[in-house]
């Protein structure tokens, strides 16, 4: 599934042992992709591979974080993987819908990529139909998240001091009590399936979501991506974080062309 | 999204499919039709060497030319090929909801079809029109069992496709830029010079020729 970029003369595949994968969900509002762009066009990370796979709708483009005339020309596919060694930092990034019947091969095979290349953890990011709350949920903060086992051990004291809410769980048939309680995150593409394989797998996993709709969602993205570095501190935020993060050049546009003239 | 008045309708979204659809276990049943589904949905590509060449060995291919879609296949008609230079080696067979193509090779214009023409005084530059429909789940069958019965290295491909207008991405309005135009996406191994500006951000070619 993975395939290495051919960089220098190098072929090797590149290590990823104890790094963090960042993924998103293709999932409402694209807030997770959103977020995923911001961090790769911030950290200035550089694409070490991409995926081989017959799950997503093909697309191609130049560059979508190009800076200048020398950086625009190379090309962009729908799965790509870069990488910040340094931060011991792996990121794919999903751009295309999945095709039908191709969510489980996905993660079956992405999940089996994860053990290959022995990364530590996975970090999801991911949203859900704002409409789909309940009265509780309508109140208090839109963002939530969810942890595997394996990284509730590690992680999750940190999560209740900074003071972030878990994703509740919900009856298994609304309005009849005393049923069983199921993880549900409509919209949220991928992000059940993935969760839920991981936590069997033994992955450790974290998901953080937002509620949202579909419209305008840069400020989700925005939002979204602060949330993952109150944990993950990519950048500095004692300043305003959302200053901080850079908008990639493919942001143009995101809502049509110029008006004709003739309109007016 | 204009509907009428009292029709409750399920916004849709960009993510996709509602994820409670794939999550539902399969039943026998359910895995059956969708393996049926599956076989009726098969890309078949049928090679027909009629001057040497095993069916079995790697096609040796040096250029191999690709036109997808009505118009594209059209400009391959009107401006390259004709019977006396390009014999007909290949034909692609498939299914789904918009077409259905055959293994005829004796095709009309307005017919969908996905045929392969050879060059006769270099049979190492091959030609495909592609001017059926291959739907999402078809292109990367199509990608695989094409190009898999050729050897790769030292191949130049070159797509050829259209797009409308109206879906260029560009600071102006659509409604004043000349057209027709070209743009073009090239891998960083074409070292040759491009006939036309490449295409800028944010725009994206999907479908079989982003494949």
């Amino acid at each position: 599934m993975f395939v290495p970029c051919d960089r220098g003369g190098s072929s090797a595949a590149p290590d990823f042992k104890g790094f963090t994968l960042l993924m998103p969900a293709v999932s409402v509002g694209n807030v997770g992709q959103l977020a995923i762009d911001l961090v790769i066009s911030t950290l200035d990370m550089t694409k070490v591979g991409y995926f081989y796979t017959d799950c997503l709708v093909p697309m191609v483009g130049n560059n979508p974080y190009a800076t200048a005339e020398e950086n625009s020309t190379e090309l962009s596919i729908n799965a790509e993987v870069y990488s910040l060694p340094s931060r011991k930092l792996v990121v794919l990034q999903i751009r295309s819908p999945f095709i039908k019947n191709k969510y489980r091969p996905f993660c079956e095979t992405l999940l089996s990529w994860v053990k290959s290349s022995k990364c530590a953890r996975v970090v999801l990011l991911s949203s859900s139909h704002a409409y789909q709350r309940d009265d509780e949920q309508l109140l208090g903060t839109p963002l939530r998240y969810l942890l595997t086992p394996d990284l509730e051990k590690a992680v999750g004291g940190h999560m209740k001091e900074l003071k972030w809410k878990e994703m509740e769980k919900v009856a298994a048939y609304p309005g009849i009590s005393d049923t069983d309680k199921v993880l549900h995150i409509p919209g949220g593409g991928i992000t059940k399936l993935l969760f839920t394989e991981s936590c069997s797998e033994g992955i450790q996993m974290a998901v953080l979501l937002k509620f949202c709709s579909e419209g305008d969602n840069i400020p989700d993205a925005f939002i979204l991506v602060n949330y993952l570095n109150e944990w993950l501190q990519l950048i500095k935020s004692e300043v305003n974080p959302s200053s901080q993060w850079k908008i990639p050049s493919s942001w143009r546009l995101l809502f049509g062309n110029g008006l004709p003239p003739a309109l007016f | 999204m204009a509907t009428f008045f009292g029709e409750v309708v399920v916004a849709p979204s960009r993510a996709g499919l509602d994820e409670e659809e794939e999550a539902r276990e399969e039943t026998p049943e359910d895995r059956e039709i969708r393996r049926e589904i599956e076989k009726k949905r098969e890309v078949e590509v049928l090679w027909n060497w009629q001057s040497g060449g095993c069916a079995e060995e790697p096609l040796v291919c040096s250029r191999f030319i690709v036109a997808i879609g009505r118009n594209a296949a059209a400009f391959l008609s009107s401006f390259i090929l004709d019977s006396v230079c390009w014999e007909v080696v290949g034909v692609v067979k498939l299914w789904n909801e918009w077409c259905r193509t055959s293994s005829t090779t004796n095709v009309l214009p307005t017919d969908s079809f996905c045929l392969f023409y050879r060059l006769i005084s270099d049979p190492t530059v091959l030609l495909c029109q592609c001017s059926c429909y291959v739907a999402e789940d078809q292109q990367f069958q199509w990608l695989e069992k094409v190009f898999g019965s050729m050897q790769k290295k030292g191949l130049q491909v070159t797509i050829l496709s259209t797009c409308p207008v109206a879906d260029y991405k560009t600071q102006e309005s659509t409604l004043t830029l000349v057209s027709p135009f070209l743009k073009a996406l090239k891998t960083k191994e074409f070292q040759e010079q491009v006939c036309c500006p490449l295409l800028e951000q944010p725009n994206i070619v999907r479908d079989l020729p982003a494949a």
